[in-house]
């Protein structure tokens, strides 16, 4: 049984297949049609709804793609659709904007522009332009251009937040939290098919003891796309996102250490306090919506050869807290990916944590994405460089690159050919020629394999610029 | 009606706004942004509805040899499966030629990847799609033709080549100062509709169809369903609400999916809806052609071509579709709004092993501009100007006999010199080219560049008989009015503007006014809503509607109190008649008291327009759209990434009738044209598969890619001379082609790395990638 608000009303769902997306459950089971199907991959935003959790006393208003949400991970949650925002037959303010700044042509990405604008809304007291576009990046229009979306999510600013939803805030937490403390686990069976969402990780590692086969559900955005592109199915789910051992977040005197279940939109603003040149990339990962649901664990659970996160990781030397029932080992994230979606992890096993050094105060951190567009878009390449700089000579340098080989990997010809050499950009050229050692990429739709070798020659290129000259931007991305 | 409502009093009357060129919101905004707006997959099936979906071939050629179904149809839910021969009547689907078979038999050739094969009903759509999965196919594969070069190496074509000539354009070239030859590709591009392509058929009486489409050619729909299951026309009804977005993707591609569920439907007896996943939509439905151009340009030392010799192939697919006019469209763009004296354009029509493209806002026309813009840049650097300057040189004039294209159509209304010539001091560009340089010359790595790039759009459907349309008023006792005409609305706001049209005819306000569904048994025999035409035709066809119907109103009332006809006038949502005031509701019941018809038909046909394509002679065009824009951006020269900063726009839409509408289709086609010409990059493999087929791969632009600066002007004091709709002109897709200013932009920035002496070889979409190569070939060409 899950238990979870569908706006006000309480819901519970007994029997349905577990398998079943947000999406599905909304528009199939409950003919709310207001939340389109625009790709099914989470990569249109048409879909985006609004799940609210309570952080404390706060509820927070997250939006997420509902055809890549798991219907399991909403117990104890609220839902909001597009349904809910009109109150007494008036549009909310979200909405009234979007008429006034003639924000819709054909309509059918509107109700997912409006949930992403309806959770920027209640998050954020003032506009800001920059995000109104980190919000919106996961919504795509092909009518009108976004000149007049962007200018009605600024205009909803100009009238008060509150609304129905403020006005039921405090009814909401304590019907939620009433769930969770009564149903702390969440379990859904239907055929032969089951679900699990744990409490803790020991139930965690527990089921997984238990259920070998079972899939490990963390954000969903990357395996629910088996579900909706490939029609497959899981026969054991187990959901990690209401393990709260495993939510944490943990600075210590010598590591950040990140729970599995923790997301990116959690984890980004220590990451990024830590390692500013983050920021960028973090911000170009996914979308809003993927980000809002998507774990650093998940990102290298999945062993994608295009994540972004692994070679930030493989670069700042991070390791990993794997678990098998009571059992614990660390490895070095290197050791992780072995070949192609093959990795060091066990039959049972799962990322526990993952523990990320801090910075050393003598070394930089830079992290450069090359996509075809800007934002939400996989990288063709990603280049990760760790580098520390001793009087004019390379000390230390840890080079790292997702999007060049089958696995996340090291440039290890290259960083020998830095190592112990003075920084100059004889040097840099020098190294650059290595990179057709360390990698031999393939050609796709994302970029061929000369262009692949050409920019992260040239990220060293630009390594080099950016270190040697501070004041000058060269990225477009930064520039103002 | 033996009781008549009770009218609102004239006393009550609100005084209404001025309807026409005033910038109402959408007719369904509120509905937009409450999900209350409903599209076909939203509508619910009855209770025995079923749900199908279509197996597609994974080969790009060859033989079906075997087409093994018996899986799929003992999978769970299924109830009906549907292949070729279960058809008894009219089996291809092809809309202007034959090439287009619904399905392919066993036994008979697969001309592309994505082919559908069959078709299989079942109680889910999940069912219905883990069905369809289970086909047991076998294959006599055969080497594909995937390229333009190699269709043109093999000679395929879907129809014959076309050409286009004035003058002597090889002897102009010969004799011109300077000449160039060169190739420029040109992309495709996805349509990428929001909404999928979707259809609900409900079967009727008498072996009749109830249709319900996302398309934009709702009575070509009509007459297919009524082909394929062999049965008249008047039998079959198609109703299209809405769409989620069609930009040409819905002109012909709806058929096939309506024609399927209406095979399913009348073999069942039960509704039958079918909705494409988007990889599968994107795999079996077309997308814009793309082109290569083949030049060879003689010019002067201003810039000024003299001669030019220009082969357009278009890239068509396995079938022909509409590719004859697609083609026609663009050659006759290539002269964008330059005057060729001495020219021969030769359009080819190249039959490849693909998804047959298909129309797609512009129909051609862009990549006809495109051909001639990068022409323009290659002369501007090879003459060592601004391209700006030399886009001037070209421009048609109304002096010098430099007035009348290579088609032969005189050009009536000068406008881009003096818009441009606005546009150009508006932004400052001169200004900011020095700029430009400036920072370029502080700044190794980042560069910026500049374009102003002029669009000329001929505006009416080049297949005469297509110029027309039909609308339909009615008007009830408690004075509210029913519209429906021919068009589509696809979000481009169509209803909206057409019921202010009819709003200003009765003088009530637009709200008073009710756009119904376009529905072929409303308003029969339509065109497609498609080149621009929707509002110039429709619009003009409801006026004539609400005229009939007005024209009764004041002869009645002449007759009623005996006054002249200048004495009765509709305003302010009333009638005043005989000095008295009625409010509208009033009047109406009245009329209808004594016995006057309140319901009309209307239709209009454009004039002036004809062209004999044997000459290839004569005036396709009822006029010109114009507009430019400029654009400035910032590459990287290290990795090719690049960002648009600013765009400012000019363009010409006559009087506008709405011009928040205008202003959101100038935006939005802009927009749609920069992806096309950017991050929209279409990847076949070179077995014909198609890699990119779905937003994941496929990038159109995002709200971030929307410059930070964007200014759009509608052209001031510029009404359209000819007598279309309150001479107001089509917008549709015109401003598509103001997003050849970023390419040309990026262009400027990349030629900046050898001060603009030599011209970047930039083959679109200007992706990273293709920008960096540019980059690199520049920087170690010998100059």
């Amino acid at each position: 049984m899950i238990k979870f608000l569908l706006n006000q009303s309480e819901t519970i769902i007994d029997q349905i297949d577990p398998n079943t997306s947000v999406l599905d459950y909304l528009r199939d089971n409950l003919n709310r049609t207001g939340t389109k199907e625009g790709c099914a991959s989470g990569d249109c935003g048409a879909c985006t709804v609004v799940v609210a959790e309570a952080e404390g006393n706060q509820l927070v208003y997250h939006s997420a793609n509902a055809c890549i949400t798991n219907i399991g991970s909403l117990h104890g949650k609220q839902l909001i659709t597009v349904e809910d925002l009109k109150k007494d037959n008036q549009l909310h303010n979200v909405q009234q904007a979007m008429v006034d700044c003639h924000g819709s042509q054909c309509g059918f990405c509107t109700p997912g522009f409006i949930m992403s604008m309806f959770a920027l809304r209640k998050n954020n007291v003032t506009a800001d332009p920059h995000k109104t576009i980190e919000s919106l990046g996961g919504n795509l229009c092909r009518c009108t251009g976004y000149k007049p979306i962007i200018q009605a999510a600024n205009q909803s600013f100009e009238s008060p937040s509150d609304d129905q939803f403020s006005e039921q805030h405090d009814t909401v937490i304590k019907h939620l939290d009433n769930i969770n403390q009564q149903y702390p686990n969440a379990h859904l069976t239907h055929l032969d098919k089951q679900f699990f969402s744990p409490s803790t990780s020991d139930e965690l590692a527990k089921l997984l003891v238990e259920y070998p086969e079972a899939r490990l559900l963390a954000g969903g955005t990357d395996l629910c796309l088996e579900f909706t592109q490939f029609l497959r199915e899981a026969q054991v789910l187990v959901h990690t996102g209401r393990v709260k051992d495993l939510a944490t977040i943990e600075l210590n005197d010598k590591s950040l250490v990140l729970g599995a279940a923790v997301t990116y939109s959690h984890a980004a603003d220590q990451l990024i306090s830590l390692y500013p040149d983050l920021k960028e990339l973090i911000e170009r990962l996914g979308s809003l919506q993927v980000r809002n649901q998507a774990t650093i664990a998940g990102n290298i659970g999945n062993a994608s050869p295009i994540g972004d996160m692994p070679p930030v990781l493989i670069a700042l030397g991070a390791e990993l807290v794997l678990r098998k029932g009571d059992e614990r080992r660390t490895i070095s994230i290197e050791d992780y990916f072995i070949k192609y979606k093959v990795t060091a992890l066990q039959t049972s096993e799962f990322i526990e944590s993952i523990i990320i050094p801090r910075p050393d105060p003598l070394a930089d951190f830079k992290a450069y994405k090359i996509s075809k567009r800007l934002e939400d878009d996989i990288s063709a390449t990603c280049g990760a460089f760790s580098i520390k700089i001793d009087q004019g000579t390379v000390s230390a340098i840890k080079i790292a690159f997702g999007g060049m080989a089958e696995i996340p990997k090291r440039a290890k010809y290259c960083e020998q050919a830095l190592l112990n050499q003075p920084w100059n950009s004889q040097s840099i050229e020098r190294a650059m020629v290595e990179f057709k050692k360390d990698f031999a990429p393939i050609s796709d739709f994302r970029a061929s394999a000369d262009y692949r070798l050409d920019v992260s020659q040239n990220m060293l290129r630009r390594l080099y610029l950016e270190l040697e000259s501070n004041s000058q931007t060269i990225r477009v991305t930064q520039y103002a | 009606m033996r009781n008549l409502p009770f009218p609102p009093a004239a006393n009550n009357l609100i005084a209404t706004k001025k309807v026409l060129g005033a910038s109402k919101a959408h007719e369904s905004a509120h509905k937009h942004v409450s999900g209350e707006a409903t599209y076909i997959d939203d509508q619910l099936l009855p209770a025995d509805g079923l749900h199908a979906y279509v197996g597609l071939s994974t080969v790009s050629r060859g033989i079906i040899k075997q087409l093994d179904l018996s899986a799929v149809l003992s999978a769970e839910g299924v109830v009906e499966v549907l292949t070729l021969k279960d058809i008894s009547g009219h089996k291809d689907i092809g809309p202007v030629f034959p090439g287009d078979p619904i399905m392919v038999n066993q036994g008979d050739s697969v001309q592309f990847c994505g082919q559908v094969l069959f078709a299989v009903a079942a109680t889910s759509y999940k069912l219905a799609r883990k069905a369809a999965s289970l086909a047991k196919i076998e294959y006599e594969t055969d080497e594909p033709i995937v390229t333009i070069e190699q269709g043109l190496e093999e000679n395929c074509f879907v129809r014959p080549s076309h050409t286009q000539k004035r003058g002597t354009p090889k002897q102009a070239i010969k004799n011109a100062p300077y000449s160039l030859q060169g190739e420029f590709r040109i992309g495709g591009q996805e349509h990428m509709y929001l909404e999928g392509q979707a259809s609900i058929c409900v079967p009727a009486e008498d072996g009749g169809m109830l249709v319900y489409s996302s398309t934009q050619n709702p009575t070509e729909g009509q007459k297919l369903v009524a082909e394929v299951l062999d049965i008249p026309m008047n039998l079959v009804t198609v109703d299209t609400r809405r769409m989620g977005g069609g930009f040409g993707g819905k002109e012909t591609n709806a058929n096939q999916w309506a024609c399927l569920a209406a095979l399913l439907a009348a073999k069942t007896g039960r509704a039958v809806k079918i909705r494409l996943a988007r990889a599968d939509d994107l795999k079996t439905t077309g997308k814009r052609h793309h082109f290569l151009s083949q030049y060879h340009v003689g010019f002067d030392n201003n810039g000024r071509i003299r001669g030019l010799d220009l082969a357009l192939s278009g890239g068509c697919g396995m079938s022909p579709d509409l590719s004859d006019a697609i083609v026609d469209r663009a050659m006759f763009h290539s002269d964008n709004a330059y005057y060729l004296s001495d020219v021969e354009v030769v359009g080819h029509r190249v039959k490849t092993n693909t998804v047959s493209n298909t129309a797609f806002r512009g129909f051609g026309g862009p990549q006809g501009v495109l051909a001639i813009e990068q022409i323009i840049e290659q002369i501007a650097r090879a003459v060592g100007k601004d391209p700006l300057d030399i886009r001037k040189e070209n421009f048609y004039t109304n002096d010098d006999g430099r007035d009348t294209t290579h088609y032969g159509q005189k050009i009536e209304q000068h406008v881009i010199n003096n818009l441009v010539k606005r546009l150009e001091d508006s932004s400052n560009y001169r200004e900011r080219r020095q700029a430009i340089d400036t920072f370029n010359q502080s700044s190794p790595i980042l560069k910026k560049g500049i374009a102003l790039t002029p669009v000329k759009f001929g505006i009416s459907f080049t297949v005469q008989h297509l110029n027309q349309a039909g609308a339909l008023i009615h008007i009830y006792t408690d004075g509210s009015i029913h519209l429906n005409h021919g068009g589509t609305e696809m979000g481009q706001g169509l209803f909206t503007k057409i019921a202010q049209v009819v709003a200003n005819e009765f003088g009530v306000k637009v709200e008073d006014i009710f756009c119904s569904a376009t529905r072929t048994d409303k308003v029969p025999n339509t065109s497609p809503t498609a080149a621009s035409s929707g509002t110039d035709l429709n619009g003009m066809a409801a006026k004539d509607a609400a005229i009939k119907i007005k024209q009764r109103l004041i002869d009645f009332a002449c007759n009623h109190f005996k006054i002249d006809a200048g004495e009765v006038e509709f305003s302010d949502a009333g009638v005043t008649a005989d000095d008295k005031q009625f409010s509208f509701a009033e009047f109406i019941q009245l009329a209808y008291m004594n016995r006057v018809s309140l319901s009309a038909t209307g239709y209009y046909k454009t004039p002036k327009i004809h062209y004999d394509r044997e000459k290839a002679k004569g005036q396709p065009f009822f006029y010109f759209a114009n507009g430019a824009a400029v654009s400035e951006v910032l590459i990287d020269t290290l990795t090719g990434e690049n960002k648009l900063l600013r765009t400012d726009i000019c363009q010409d839409v006559g009087k506008s009738l709405n011009p928040a509408i205008d202003k959101g289709q100038i935006e939005g086609a802009f927009i749609q044209g920069m992806g096309w010409l950017t991050t929209e990059e279409l990847v076949w493999d070179n077995q014909g598969r198609l890699l990119t087929t779905g937003p994941a791969s496929y990038k159109i632009p995002a709200i971030g890619d929307t410059p930070a600066e964007f200014n759009v002007e509608l052209l001031p004091d510029s009404d359209n001379t000819e007598a279309t709709i309150f001479h107001s002109k089509a917008v549709g897709e015109p401003p598509l082609m103001l997003g050849i200013s970023v390419w040309s932009a990026i262009c400027d920035a990349v030629a900046s790395l050898r001060d603009h002496k030599l011209s970047p070889l930039l083959d679109a979409p200007a992706t990273p990638e293709r920008i960096l190569n540019a980059c690199n070939e520049l920087r170690a060409r010998d100059s």
